[in-house]
């Protein structure tokens, strides 16, 4: 049971950032961090279908995860889903066309190991 | 480095660092708010009103807007392995304010954390992916 709690929170992260990450990229960089400018930026976003993927994944992800930490410790949970860093790392590679060099993949790795190792 | 890049990678360390303590201390006040036992739906929601589950819940929706704004210019393979700081951070504040002990296991994830941190901010620019079309001529 605990692994398809796992499965379900793994898809809805990775969907729910990569999608976030292609919404923001497409409104371009935000430039303007006065409070009005950051309201109108909100109100072109809240239409950005991206973006509103990125919302329903994460709500998805979020409950979950407090399904799963009902039945599972934290020390489970958190080097579980480490695996989203992968994953969301190869996407960002070849669905976001992002440049990923060798010491990214280095440093996602060592993450991943670091993140596991402080957990468990 | 172009006056360019130079000034993407300073906004890019202000937003970062705000994304990362954003997140360290929402979810600290949360879980110091939270009461043990939440029987209810209606306990949960209730618990949202509690002051520090308040002060936690305006962090961390602080968080999610100043993390979409760091990938509105940043790359995601250069976020995640960044912001991953803040499991450091969240051990640490446990050693300093709470006076837990840290494992040598931890120590060991510690490390390699900011070895990566370290690896893939300083060995590439926070941008490489081409920005939207709409932004060309700015």
């Amino acid at each position: 049971m605990k692994w398809i709690w796992i499965a379900v929170i793994v898809a809805a992260t990775t969907a729910g950032e990569v999608l976030q990450a292609m919404g923001m990229r497409r409104h371009g960089e935000i430039r303007d961090f006065r409070p009005d400018a950051i309201g109108r930026a909100m109100a072109v976003l809240a239409q950005n279908r991206f973006v509103i993927g990125s919302v329903v994944a994460m709500a998805i992800s979020f409950f979950a995860y407090m399904g799963l930490l009902t039945i599972a410790d934290l020390s489970f949970a958190v080097p579980a889903t480490a695996v989203t860093y992968v994953l969301e790392t190869v996407l960002a590679k070849y669905v976001l066309k992002e440049q990923v060099n060798w010491l990214r993949w280095a440093g996602a790795s060592l993450v991943i190991f670091g993140v596991a190792l402080v957990s468990l | 480095m172009s006056p360019e890049s130079a000034r993407l990678r300073i906004k890019t360390w202000i937003c970062a660092t705000v994304v990362v303590l954003s997140n360290v201390f929402g979810n600290f006040f949360m879980k110091r708010g939270m009461p043990a036992e939440l029987p209810t739906p209606l306990a949960y929601i209730t618990a949202l009103f509690q002051p520090w589950v308040s002060l936690g819940v305006l962090l961390l929706i602080l968080w999610m807007l100043s993390r979409m704004a760091l990938l509105s210019w940043a790359d995601l393979s250069y976020v995640l392995p960044v912001t991953s700081i803040g499991y450091v951070l969240v051990a640490l504040a446990g050693r300093v304010l709470l006076n837990e002990q840290i494992s040598y296991k931890r120590w060991a994830g510690i490390a390699l954390i900011m070895a990566g941190v370290a690896l893939v901010s300083g060995g590439s620019a926070p941008q490489t992916a081409k920005a939207s079309a709409a932004e060309g001529g700015q």
